[in-house]
């Protein structure tokens, strides 16, 4: 095998030739990527181009059946053994997945449990922190996504702005490595992505976090994002810092895409 | 003319009472056990290694296709005719199964398990996949999900049709007549025949098991009012 399928040893994420598919169903046809540690990365594309399935691997919400993905050095959900993938055991894979905290598009938090409980509830349950350490923290990052008021509320009593934001509190409280967040917006009412967006560029511009950030919010991007990744087809074709992205797009199907957006 | 005469039934009250109770704690702890095994099949049936899944579901399907009233009738009178008491020294009958009473509450609690663990299974079909990734992006151990995210959730979903099989269930406590545990309908049987006072005893029995129904109806609403949440 020609393909370099090693860790970039400077990257928090390394991505290396990940391939993807449901049955016939191309849907990563060798993505490579590298993000470094701290960086805020943008991946925008039109629907259906893998971008969000890319972001479910490095959860590894979705298993690959080729490529690599690495996270701080560690090969994510499998182990390797001559250059063959064999999946990794379910506590190794546990293990991996609290390092890289998922925001998603619908919340999903646990409705069952009041906004502080499903801050403390990961921390306490993975990382064995104990209650008044793992309370005190919570309240702290709620604050810090101005929900220090709604601590007691259930998910069905707030907003979907405020559940996203609590959302947001749980993915930091588990001090990832990586925050994955997938069309976090796309689910609100128009006048709820601002509050989420501003958490959002707040957490970015306070470095030390590593983003990747499936989005289709072009403005965010543009101002917050380190680099703009734009896939299509199941591949990155073209990245950059946002003012070439989004100004001086090489590629026809970036040209396009942008072109559809402003349309 | 038929003349109505309740004080057979006043002087005869505590027949009536103590049947309740009974009548109350073999569904309790019918209910109870059947909760327990019925969960534990439910989620056996939905995690566990397919060979387990197959026995779950025949003996769902067996139970449920069955009448109480039979199973009843194998452990009280069945069982101890094949494992005999004492010739045999097959104690562990008489140990598990040592009267009428605890013999109907492990019958119910079979009965109950299978159609429990039905409701179960719907219901943790039900959960929503989304938050199952949710715990498991956050690193828990499919043990932790399962106990700590799809079990509350799906006896909040699950919640309002328990309610009625209780109730149903609580009702086929009077099955229990069938081997003379003297429960509601035994006591009433007894009264009717003792002194041929059909219907004032078995009206008696009737408003008893009536008014009985409707308090954990409205007990169990109760409940699911003080639950703050909804899964939405």
């Amino acid at each position: 095998m020609s393909q370099n399928l090693a860790p970039n040893p400077n990257a928090m994420v390394s991505i290396r030739n990940l391939h993807k598919h449901y049955g016939e169903l191309q849907v990563l046809k060798g993505v490579d990527l590298d993000i470094a540690p701290g960086e805020v990365v943008c991946v925008i594309g039109p629907s259906g181009s893998g971008k969000t399935t890319m972001l479910r691997c490095v959860n590894f919400l979705e298993n690959y059946q080729d490529g690599r993905i690495y996270v701080d050095g560690q090969l994510v959900g499998y182990r390797e053994q001559n250059g063959q993938l064999k999946p990794a055991p379910e506590k190794e894979v546990a293990k991996i997945r609290a390092e890289t905290a998922m925001v998603f598009q619908q919340f999903n938090l646990f409705p069952h449990m009041t906004a502080l409980r499903n801050v403390t509830f990961g921390p306490m349950k993975v990382r064995k922190v104990n209650k008044a350490e793992a309370e005190e923290n919570a309240r702290r990052l709620l604050a810090r996504v101005g929900l220090a008021d709604k601590a007691d509320n259930y998910p069905s009593q707030l907003s979907g702005g405020q559940q996203q934001r609590v959302a947001i509190a749980r993915a930091l409280a588990m001090e990832p490595k990586v925050i994955l967040f997938d069309e976090v917006t796309s689910a609100l009412d128009p006048e709820l992505v601002g509050e989420v967006l501003q958490v959002m560029t707040d957490l970015a511009q306070s470095h030390g976090v590593t983003m990747i950030v499936v989005t289709h919010e072009m403005g965010f991007a543009r101002d917050v994002a380190d680099r703009i990744v734009f896939m299509d087809g199941g591949v990155v074709v073209e990245q950059g810092p946002p003012s070439q992205v989004l100004e001086h797009p090489e590629s026809e199907r970036l040209q396009a895409f942008l072109r559809r957006l402003h349309s | 003319m038929y003349k109505l005469r309740w004080e057979y039934i006043t002087n005869n009250k505590e027949l009536f009472i103590d049947g309740l109770l009974l009548g109350l704690k073999m569904a309790i702890l019918g209910l109870i056990i059947g909760t327990v095994l019925g969960l534990l099949l439910a989620f056996a049936r939905q995690y566990g290694p397919r060979p387990l899944r197959w026995v779950v579901t025949a003996y769902v399907e067996l139970i449920r296709n069955i009448p109480l009233l039979l199973i009843v009738s194998l452990l009280y009178f069945g069982l101890p005719q094949v494992f005999p008491r004492r010739s045999t020294g097959q104690e562990w009958v008489l140990k598990i199964l040592p009267d009428a009473e605890t013999t109907f509450i492990v019958a119910l609690a079979i009965y109950a398990a299978a159609y429990l663990a039905e409701i179960f299974s719907a219901g943790i079909v039900s959960v929503g996949k989304r938050y199952l990734e949710a715990g498991r992006s956050l690193g828990l151990s499919r043990t932790q999900t399962a106990v700590s995210i799809t079990l509350p959730i799906m006896l909040r979903t699950v919640l309002p049709s328990l309610g009625n099989t209780f109730i149903g269930l609580f009702k086929d406590t009077s099955i229990a007549v069938a081997i003379a545990a003297p429960e509601l309908t035994w006591a009433a049987r007894k009264i009717s025949t003792d002194y041929f006072r059909y219907i004032e005893a078995w009206a008696t029995a009737g408003v008893i098991y009536l008014l009985t129904c409707y308090a954990i109806a409205i007990g169990l609403r109760l409940i699911e009012r003080r639950i703050k949440w909804t899964v939405a």
